[in-house]
Parts: structure tokens; C-alpha cells; sequence
């Protein structure tokens, strides 16, 4: 593999965050590379929507350190990060969409907060962008009145607003109808490849992510236990990534929580507790 | 006993450091209200929703105020003869206290619960996290004109409130109790002083309308980002405004008219 | 949901309810209609007992109010009481031998002093004196002397 630095847009090393107690990552390395899609996975529960915020700078590492095109993202000044910040798109679970205005405002809404362009310009950038989502119609809904796939996909719109050149998707596909899925799966290749973007897909739906991405890592407890091409990771010899990708109800994760065993439970008859 | 004294102990240390946050964030409010004064639109929005949806709850219950404090005060000052001095009563116990404090009171469980459900709901749903990431900064965009609109908002509708009350005690004293009406207007006059009483009313609203917003925002955008959290933010809000309201106008009542 | 025109609209609305209602309250209800402390002049009286007279008492010309008072003093030499009284500018033909007594307001009600103009020609100027000065009825001292001359009377 080619390990040029001009090729990583996004580079993370030894990587320690931990919420109070919960220790969250404990040294995690990551290289994102530019023009590329790559998905990171894992099961609930495993920070991935903290990675992106990590990203984004809108949490701060304990430690290691987080570059983004070239800039130490957690030493920025907030004007600077916020500079950066112009330069990245985000898509949020929810959609995130402003509620008090309509579609069409959603999406104009980071060009008029950070630029001066006329009303008409304004209109005719929003209506290109909602365009390559395939809501140009929809422009005057609000929020509200939208499903869930149709939100994500004005979020998406709203996310290119300000031509970014990377987009972060957390969880995209999650609570996506089968064909909302399908147009989401395919807008994110087609907008990365079309415009040139660098994309992160955070998901735990293994099959549609799979189909877009290339290059995976796999993450469980604060590490990175896999990591290739889709192809590269169907055919792990890891158990534990095996388990993940094929999605097997027991295996190195168990099925029961830890904890006594189920005999020694039963045999010990009290709960001091529950006061049994 | 010793596990008492911890939970005590517990509980002091988180609400200093609540207080402590709150003051924080009043710092980067004013921070961000210079900029809000250039984008005017944003400001006039939330007048709109803070102060004038307001306005009819403030208009209704100031004149019912005013015709209970023309009805008592006169059951009251009948006795010694003294029912001419009811203008003095209704005006005085209105411009000094009612006014400010009850429209304090209607303003934290009206626009305070608004503002801080409205701040906890988009904070839940993403949209300030989501701001943020479009690198617009959610404290300037979206807290900062709600603060100033309440803050500006409350002072005008206790002004209202005070107004209308009094045309309510007119109402019930002259109108249907037959105060002579030269009398109520123009003992009013004679007692109740610009300067002494009707801008220390308003300098009170003015002192409510900042401590009821700021606990409104702060509340909104401190809250745990759930719907139980945001429901929660909510109750304390009208709590603690309200008690702030109250605790506050004793201190100013001293202050102010000793 | 609502366009940018009518919410400017209604907050000026709103604004102007809220000053009009700061007018209402100015005008009607306060005294800053019926005085200004502008352009007036100050004279001064003694008294030997003031009585409840309090700063910003009114103070009245057959049953007029003309002014108020602005300033109450205790003089350690004479014991007495030297009230300032702020005339308005309008009422400046007040004869030099005007006299001034503290009245009171109804049987319960607040206490005033009330001018009695005299016939002098010449008038009370900024800084003049009241020389002739009744004090204060104090209830119970009229209420101890009718006792006792009640009592007096019971006795013959």
C-alpha cells in the first residue's frame, strides 16, 4: 500500500479517550485516505459516533493526537477549528435539520451564515445542491413533514452546502427503509466519487456498508481489530471480526452479559439486594 | 450519618459546579450579544416568540390583579373613610411590586419554559451539535438573541402588566364601586413618585428579565439530552426562576425603599 | 411561518404598547406631570413641631398644590425644624408675609403644609423665608388637653 502522506487526509495516533470511568479508545491508530470511502465499524456501544466528533473537534482527546489535512485538531484555536470546520461536512443520525425553517432554508442556512452572496446565487447553489439529493421538489417542506430517508438526504445537501472535501456520515443507513437505504448507499459513492470527496461512514450495518467502502476498520473495546478491504475482511482468519462481518450470535463476544455463572446463581438461592 | 453528610456534600459540590457553569456561559452569552445588535432580523424573531406571544397571558392577568386590588383595597379602606385613597393602593402595590414580580412569574412559566424546552429539544435532536460542525457557533446564533430578547421583553411586559392593572382598579373602584374618579387619579398622582417608584419597578423587571432568561438558556442548554432531560430543564426552570424572582425582589424591596 | 414583515411589525407593535404604557404610567399615574422640579424656587420655613411632614409632603394655596417639600432640616441652636419647601415657577406671587401651617389630611391622612398668602407687595424670592408658622396638630397632645379640661370641668 501506498503510505504517501499527501494520500491521508484524516491520520490518528495512539488515540486514548476515555468518559469518566469508560475507557473508549485506548490506542487507536487510524489512517483515512483522501478520495476514499472508508467505513468504520464496530457494535453499539463502541464510540464510533465519539470518533467522529474527535474528528470534528468538538471533543478533546486525553491523549494522541488527531490530524486533519496537515492541522493538529485538538491544539486549534476555535477560529481556526472553526475554519476547518467550514471545510467539513457532517451528517448527523438524526438528520439534525434545523425545525423552525423549511427545507430550502436548511440547506441555504451555512451559506448565508458564512458567506455574502446575493439571493439569487444563494437560491440557484441550494437548488443544485438539493437537486443531487433529488429534492428539489421538496424545497418548501419543513422538517417535519419529511420521512426519515427524505431528512437525511436534505442533511446531505445541507452538508455539501459549502463544497466540504470530506464528509462524515454517522450511522446513515440506521432506521433506513429498504429503499431509502438504497438511494442513501448509493448517493454517498456517487457524491464521493463525482466530487471528489474524502468520505467516512460510520455504521454497524455490515452488507451496505460493505458494498460502498473502501477500506474498513473494524473497532471493539477501544482498539482496532480489523482492518482491509471489504474483501481482505470477509476472508479474516480473526474470530472476533469473523463474528462482526457474519454477524454470528455467540462467539468471542458472548451472548451473555458477564456476570456469576448461570448455576452458581441459581444454586446460591439468595439476592441480598433484592433482600431475598 | 456519615453517608448523610456525603450525599449532602455531594450534592453542594455539584450545584457550586452548576453554578459555577452557569456563570461561565452568562460570560460567553454577553460575548456573543455584540453580535446579535449587527444582525437585528435574528433579534426581532425572538422578540416575536418571547415577547409578544407573551402579551395577551401578561394583558389578561394584569387586569384581573387590578380588579382584585380595586375590590379588596377598597373592602379595606372603606372602613376608615379612606376609599378615595384607592387609587394610591391599586397604583403603589402595582408600580412597586405586583407588576414586576407577577409578570416575573407569568414570564418564566410562559416564555422561561419555552425558551428552555425549545434550547433542550434542539440540543437533543442534534441541531446544536449540528451547528457547531457547520462551524456556526450555536451560543451566538441561537442563545445569545433569545437571551437579549427576554431580557429586553420582560421589562416592557411589566410595564404593560402595571398599566393595564391599574385601568383595572379604576374599573372596579370607580366604575362599579363609584370612587370618585378626580380622587383616584389624582391622589395617584400626588403619591406616587416617577422617579422613586415607577423606575425602581422597572429597574426590578429589568433585574428579573436577566436572571429569568439566563436560568431559561442555561437550563435549555445544560440539559441532559433526552426527552426525560429536557422535561426535567423544563420544571427547574420555572423553579428556580421563580424563586429567584421572589428572593431577588426582597433584596431589591430593601435596597430600593427603606 | 410567518414572514420577516409582519414579525417587524408586530414586535413595533409591541415595543410601542410597552412605551406607551411607560407613558401612561409617567403621565397619569406619577406626579411627573403635575411637577417638575425645574425652574421652581426654594424657601424655607420653621416650625417648632413638625408633626408625621415628610419630604415630598405637598404643599398647597387654598387647597392647591403649588409645590412640595424638598428638604427637611433640625437646627441645633433654636430647635427647631427648618423645612424647604420647592415652589413651582408658575405660582411666584406668594406676599413676603405669607404664612405656612402643617395641616392634616382627613382625620388619619397624611400632613401637608398649607401657605396662607399675606398682603405684602413684595413677593418670596428664591431662598426667602416664611416667618409665620403654625406647627403640626399632634393628636394626642389635642386629645390630652381636652381630657384634661374635661377633667378640670368634671371638678367644678
Amino acid at each position: 500500500m501506498n503510505d504517501n502522506s499527501d494520500d491521508v487526509l484524516v491520520r490518528i495516533r495512539d488515540l486514548h479517550f476515555s468518559r469518566g470511568n469508560r475507557k473508549i479508545f485506548n490506542g487507536v491508530d487510524l489512517d483515512i485516505r483522501r478520495g476514499k470511502v472508508t467505513a468504520i465499524m464496530g457494535p453499539s456501544g463502541t464510540g464510533k459516533t465519539t470518533l467522529l466528533k474527535l474528528i470534528g473537534g468538538q471533543l478533546k482527546p486525553d491523549q494522541g493526537s488527531i490530524q486533519v489535512d496537515g492541522l493538529e485538531v485538538p491544539k486549534l484555536k476555535l477560529s481556526k477549528l472553526y475554519e476547518l470546520r467550514k471545510r467539513i461536512g457532517m451528517l448527523f443520525q438524526s438528520g439534525a435539520l434545523l425545525t423552525d425553517i423549511n427545507v430550502f432554508d436548511n440547506v441555504a442556512f451555512p451559506i448565508r451564515e458564512h458567506t455574502n452572496m446575493p439571493p439569487s446565487m444563494i437560491r440557484d447553489m441550494v437548488l443544485m445542491k438539493l437537486e443531487s439529493v433529488g429534492l428539489r421538489n421538496a424545497r418548501d417542506m419543513m422538517p417535519s413533514e419529511l420521512s426519515g430517508g427524505m431528512a437525511r438526504r436534505v442533511a446531505l445537501a445541507r452538508a455539501m452546502a459549502l463544497d466540504p472535501m470530506m464528509i462524515l456520515y454517522d450511522e446513515p443507513f440506521t432506521g433506513q427503509d429498504p429503499i431509502s437505504m438504497g438511494v442513501i448507499v448509493q448517493l454517498i459513492r456517487l457524491l464521493n466519487d463525482a466530487l471528489g470527496l474524502t468520505s467516512i461512514v460510520v455504521s454497524h450495518d455490515v452488507q451496505e456498508t460493505a458494498t460502498i467502502a473502501d477500506d474498513i476498520y473494524v473497532l471493539s473495546e477501544g482498539k482496532v481489530v480489523g482492518h482491509g478491504t471489504p474483501q481482505q475482511l470477509a476472508e479474516t482468519d480473526s474470530d472476533w471480526v469473523k463474528q462482526f462481518m457474519q454477524g454470528l450470535p455467540d462467539g468471542p463476544v458472548p451472548f451473555h452479559y458477564l456476570g456469576m455463572q448461570y448455576v452458581d446463581d441459581l444454586l446460591a438461592g439468595t439476592d441480598p439486594e433484592r433482600g431475598v | 450519618m456519615i453517608g448523610s453528610i456525603r450525599k449532602l456534600g455531594r450534592w453542594g459540590l455539584g450545584a457550586f459546579e452548576r453554578l459555577g457553569r452557569a456563570h461561565i456561559f452568562l460570560y460567553y452569552i454577553l460575548m456573543g450579544v455584540p453580535p446579535v445588535l449587527l444582525r437585528f432580523s435574528l433579534l426581532v424573531q425572538q422578540m416575536l416568540s418571547v415577547g409578544v406571544l407573551s402579551l395577551l397571558i401578561i394583558v389578561v392577568s394584569g387586569f384581573f390583579v387590578g380588579m382584585v386590588l380595586g375590590l379588596q383595597g377598597y373592602n379595606t379602606l372603606v372602613d376608615f373613610g379612606a376609599e378615595q385613597s384607592l387609587g394610591v393602593v391599586v397604583a403603589l402595590s402595582l408600580v412597586r411590586e405586583l407588576g414586576p414580580v407577577v409578570a416575573g412569574l407569568l414570564f418564566a412559566g410562559r416564555a422561561g419554559s419555552a425558551l428552555t424546552a425549545e434550547i433542550g429539544l434542539m440540543k437533543s435532536t442534534e441541531q446544536l451539535s449540528g451547528m457547531e460542525m457547520m462551524a456556526v457557533d450555536p451560543i451566538k446564533r441561537v442563545i445569545a438573541p433569545r437571551f437579549l430578547a427576554g431580557f429586553i421583553s420582560l421589562p416592557i411586559l411589566a410595564t404593560i402588566f402595571t398599566a393595564v392593572g391599574i385601568v383595572g382598579g379604576y374599573f372596579v373602584g370607580v366604575g362599579l364601586l363609584g370612587v370618585d374618579d378626580g380622587a383616584f387619579w389624582s391622589q395617584m398622582q400626588a403619591k406616587v413618585d416617577f422617579g422613586e417608584d415607577i423606575m425602581n419597578g422597572v429597574i426590578k423587571s429589568i433585574v428579573f428579565g436577566f436572571v429569568v432568561t439566563w436560568i431559561a438558556v442555561f437550563e435549555g442548554y445544560d440539559c441532559v439530552p433526552t426527552s426525560e432531560g429536557v422535561s426535567r430543564a423544563t420544571t427547574r426552570t420555572v423553579v428556580h426562576s421563580s424563586l429567584a424572582i421572589l428572593g431577588l425582589d426582597f433584596v431589591l424591596t430593601a435596597l430600593m425603599f427603606t | 411561518m410567518h414572514n420577516s414583515k409582519t414579525v417587524e411589525i408586530l414586535v413595533g407593535l409591541f415595543v410601542a404598547l410597552g412605551i406607551a404604557a411607560l407613558f401612561m404610567l409617567a403621565m397619569k399615574v406619577s406626579n411627573l406631570s403635575t411637577f417638575s422640579s425645574e425652574g421652581g424656587y426654594v424657601v424655607t420655613a420653621r416650625f417648632e413641631n413638625i408633626g408625621g411632614l415628610k419630604v415630598r409632603s405637598p404643599v398647597t394655596v387654598a387647597g392647591v398644590r403649588v409645590g412640595r417639600i424638598s428638604d427637611i432640616n433640625f437646627d441645633n441652636t433654636t430647635y427647631e425644624a427648618v423645612v424647604s419647601m420647592s415652589i413651582e415657577a408658575g405660582y411666584n406671587t406668594l406676599p413676603t408675609d405669607t404664612s405656612a401651617s402643617i395641616f392634616t389630611a382627613g382625620l388619619l391622612g397624611e400632613q401637608y403644609v398649607s401657605l396662607e398668602p399675606g398682603g405684602d407687595e413684595k413677593y418670596l424670592q428664591q431662598g426667602g423665608e416664611v416667618r409665620l408658622t403654625q406647627s403640626a396638630i399632634v393628636l394626642e397632645q389635642v386629645i390630652g388637653q381636652f381630657l384634661y379640661s374635661q377633667a378640670e370641668g368634671g371638678d367644678k
